[in-house]
């Protein structure tokens, strides 16, 4: 009903409505508590005006009326959590057959590249319908990835990876805005994200110059890198075998468990000496500073490649349950 | 009480002694609020002043008035000078200093060097921040966000750092000051439970500057260090964390919003009181409802966080802890609205301030409730909408409250009246600009128009138009008083002790007061708010 009025954002993607639904419920609680409180300072203003001879009541207080007006409150604010907290979660817990994206931040741009191996900059183009998980990072500053008409927005760091995701819902054309300030031209590192029909997405992909796909390029990158001398797959070598490994608990030398996800590749490639698995020497070279975000990202769509996404609802801790969103 | 001034110049603390040297090298608490008050006033028209230039700036969407840097740095210096050197010393440095001794009964503050200390302390910070803006400025916005302050700036982040470091402990010597003469100073007789509602506020406001400002001040050394000798804190090329950062800059900002906001809850309990001439409405619960406030503040920084990379269970905690400190900021609104039922109100400047404070106050809240909300923050956060939610609160709330404040307090603090007439003209201004500068933003941050951008699309042209638009009414309204307060010290009508009749130990001592405050030590032997033995002024004092 709002998609025509001006002063309302467009809506294109599952979950935007419900940010709406929540929103115009929190802006008539508002409009109700304002205008009943402001009503009453009108009244009372009007009706106790000082006037000769009239004298105020000194009144100490009601015990009774000031635990009700802090329970009520409490309660409402007690539906606006959850509520809130609901949509949250369904932000946060992208759906594991999602299409992945890689994008790099850096000043003053976007660097999107696909797991077709197209790139992009400053631009995403993306299917109707489809589940995309955007998985990011920055190369210099904190920026922040933020397209209103999906509703969604998540700060891009460097030194890590964060994740977003989204389905679009309608084509057309929405802004894509840096909304985390990032230094001179913060203003202008704005692309857009082009939705279209699946059929039309199809065509644009296929008429895309492209190197291969992204794990293609990660595999020869493992190869150019010598990664493949210690990490075989046929035999143990000196390193880990790679095969399964993500999305399932690695036991580490220091007696920690952790759940191999982007974040834990990649920290494991660039300084191997902090995530020593149990069982192997800490003789990996460090890569800080020798792989660009674009190579390092091949390399952890590569080493992602090596595991087969879990057949069913079984094991996985790291991945997430499918979204509730009904399929539009 | 209410005794017709003397006409004659009676001795009081303005012109007991003569000559620049019985300022600058003065202890009464009275002077250094005025030295406070020269101060701060220069600072905010030059926070005002960037102010303005951004909003001509976003009057067209492409960046064409100034340069996309200096826009940067625009924002980031309005902010920095609007928060450190206007905002939180405004209410505590001027009215607290000038009040807190005299609404408690004492000579003085507990420690009269330190307080002279503390201004000498923020007119150095003050200074290193001019020459900080005269020299280049600085871009990082108020909020020195890691790793830009540390690795990309290449504007003065030192010294606006160290300006700032300096600055706060300015500001934790007024609340050294404040919480030592509260618990050590009261008069015989002014027991806790009959402490004024301002003296609870500011009580409040001082545990915080306590507690909170060295954090902030440790952080922003750690910017300097790592931005001067490499050390790796924040950057993560150098093994830092950048989030890091953010947890400490927010666990003081956070909490620095209700030093903001507590001294203008402060205020207002007490002009309320006075112009409805009835003891606020659930005494013990508005005086705990500050202490609720401090205390549940600081549990809380992690909701500007949201969508900065915390896990989805930090968020939830943070989310629901943000609630909590909602409620007694409620609490006070329903008691002051209650305090009108069945009173007796007068429309006076103060208490103009004090009807726009709650209403502005109200829908600062109200939209804090968004902000607090998970999955509504995701998408209003670093827009106009999270801009136009803490301009409510810190310029509708903070700002009306000090100007009322101001207002109320001013025939004490210079013995004269300030035309009434002029003073309810330039509070409407202030309302109506307000609103109609920050309203819009509130709707541009909804249609997703991020913050700190110099050029932006063009589909948000009307609304940041019609805030430009509002921004330069604003400025009248605030020019407006300046200039009849300076009128008022030479022609203003000679105040009386108690124009008002109000209630507190203040208005029971000579306007100005005397340099110690009392003639003779006074014993509190009444309630607080005893408005029903106190004659109401027959005529509030209004120039009609």
């Amino acid at each position: 009903m709002f998609d025509n009025f001006p002063l309302w954002p467009v809506r294109a993607a599952a979950g935007a409505g419900n940010v709406d639904a929540l929103y115009i419920f929190l802006l008539t609680l508002s409009a109700f508590m304002c205008l009943a409180i402001f009503t009453m300072i009108l009244v009372f203003a009007t009706k106790y005006r000082r006037r000769p001879g009239v004298e105020a009541e000194q009144i100490e207080g009601s015990s009774a009326l000031e635990i009700t007006w802090s329970i009520v409150p409490m309660g409402i604010f007690m539906v606006i959590f959850l509520w809130g907290a609901a949509i949250y979660f369904q932000e946060r817990t992208p759906p594991r057959d999602a299409t992945e994206v890689y994008v790099v931040a850096k000043q003053w741009m976007w660097k999107l590249q696909h797991q077709e191996g197209l790139r992009e900059i400053n631009e995403l183009h993306v299917p109707v319908g489809r589940d995309v998980k955007l998985i990011m990072t920055s190369q210099d500053v904190i920026h922040s990835f933020y397209v209103p008409a999906f509703r969604i927005k998540q700060d891009v760091l460097p030194g890590r990876y964060t994740t977003a995701w989204f389905r679009a819902t309608k084509p057309g054309v929405y802004h894509l805005f840096c909304s985390q300030y990032c230094g001179t031209m913060h203003s202008g590192m704005i692309g857009q994200v082009t939705v279209m029909e699946p059929a039309q997405y199809e065509a644009w992909l296929s008429g895309g110059i492209t190197t291969g796909s992204l794990a293609a390029s990660g595999d020869s990158l493992f190869q150019q890198l010598g990664c493949s001398t210690c990490h075989r797959f046929d035999i143990q070598g000196r390193g880990p075998n790679l095969v399964g490994l993500f999305g399932h608990p690695v036991h580490l030398e220091d007696g920690r468990t952790v759940i191999a996800d982007e974040n834990y590749i990649r920290q494991c490639i660039l300084s191997p000496h902090t995530n020593i698995p149990s069982g192997f020497k800490p003789i990996m070279p460090v890569f800080q500073g020798l792989v660009s975000e674009e190579q390092l990202t091949a390399l952890v769509a590569y080493i992602k490649s090596l595991s087969p996404p879990p057949v069913g609802g079984q094991s996985g801790i790291s991945v997430a349950p499918k979204p509730q969103y009904p399929k539009e | 009480m209410a005794t017709v001034a003397v006409t004659a110049e009676r001795e009081n603390y303005l012109n007991q002694e003569y000559g620049i040297r019985s300022w600058l090298l003065t202890t009464d608490h009275k002077r250094i609020a005025l030295l406070y008050l020269i101060s701060i006033t220069f600072f905010f028209f030059v926070g005002g002043f960037f102010a303005l230039l951004i909003r001509l700036e976003l009057l067209t969407p492409a960046g064409d008035l100034v340069q996309a840097d200096t826009y940067n740095k625009l924002f980031s210096m309005h902010g920095q000078v609007m928060i450190f050197f206007f905002l939180i010393p405004s209410i505590p440095a001027v009215l607290g200093n000038f009040l807190v001794p005299l609404m408690v009964g004492a000579k003085d503050l507990a420690f009269p060097r330190i307080n002279l200390l503390s201004w000498y302390l923020y007119m150095i910070a003050g200074t290193i921040y001019l020459h900080c803006i005269v020299t280049g400025g600085v871009d990082t916005g108020w909020t020195f966000y890691t790793p830009f302050s540390t690795a990309f700036s290449n504007t003065k982040v030192i010294e606006a750092g160290i300006s700032i470091f300096i600055a706060g402990f300015s500001s934790i010597l007024t609340g050294l000051n404040f919480v030592v003469t509260i618990h050590r100073m009261r008069a015989p007789g002014m027991t806790w439970s009959r402490l004024p509602l301002f003296i609870w506020a500011m009580y409040a406001t001082s545990i915080i500057q306590l507690l909170g400002t060295p954090v902030l001040a440790i952080t922003l050394l750690l910017v300097v260090f790592e931005r001067a000798f490499n050390l790796g804190i924040f950057d993560p090329t150098r093994g830092g964390d950048p989030l890091l950062f953010q947890h400490l800059f927010w666990f003081y900002s956070h909490p620095a919003v209700y030093i903001m906001i507590l001294p203008a809850m402060a205020v207002e309990s007490e002009v309320v009181a006075c112009f409805t001439r009835k003891r606020i409405f659930g005494y013990n619960f508005v005086a705990m409802s500050s202490i609720a406030i401090a205390v549940f503040g600081f549990l809380v920084w992690a909701h500007h966080m949201f969508v900065a990379g915390i896990s989805l269970y930090a968020a939830l905690i943070f989310s629901i802890l943000s609630y909590l400190v909602a409620v007694p900021s409620a609490i006070k609104v329903f008691n002051w609205t209650a305090t009108m039922y069945k009173g007796s109100i007068s429309f006076t400047t103060p208490m103009l301030y004090a009807f726009g404070f709650i209403g502005l106050f109200t829908m600062g809240g109200l939209t804090g409730l968004f902000l607090a909300c998970l999955g509504v923050d995701v998408h209003v956060h670093d827009t106009y909408f999270v801009i136009a939610h803490f301009h409510y609160i810190m310029v509708g709330g903070a700002v009306m409250g000090y100007l009322g404040g101001l207002h109320f307090w001013w025939p004490k603090i210079s013995g004269r009246m300030y035309p009434e007439g002029w003073g309810r003209l330039a509070a409407l201004l202030v309302f109506a600009g307000f609103n109609l500068t920050f309203f819009p933003q509130f709707i541009l941050g909804y249609m997703g128009m991020p913050r700190r951008y110099w050029q932006y699309p063009p589909e948000f042209q009307v609304l940041n138009v019609l805030s430009t638009a509002g921004s330069t009414i604003l400025a009248i309204g605030y020019v407006l008083p300046m200039v009849y307060f300076l009128w008022s010290m030479r022609y203003g009508k000679i105040a009386s002790d108690n124009p008002w009749g109000a209630a507190g130990l203040e208005w029971k001592t000579s306007s100005p007061p005397p340099t110690f405050n009392f003639e003779e030590e006074p014993e509190v032997t009444w309630e607080a708010y005893n408005y029903e033995q106190i004659p109401a002024p027959a005529e509030v004092n209004v120039e009609r």
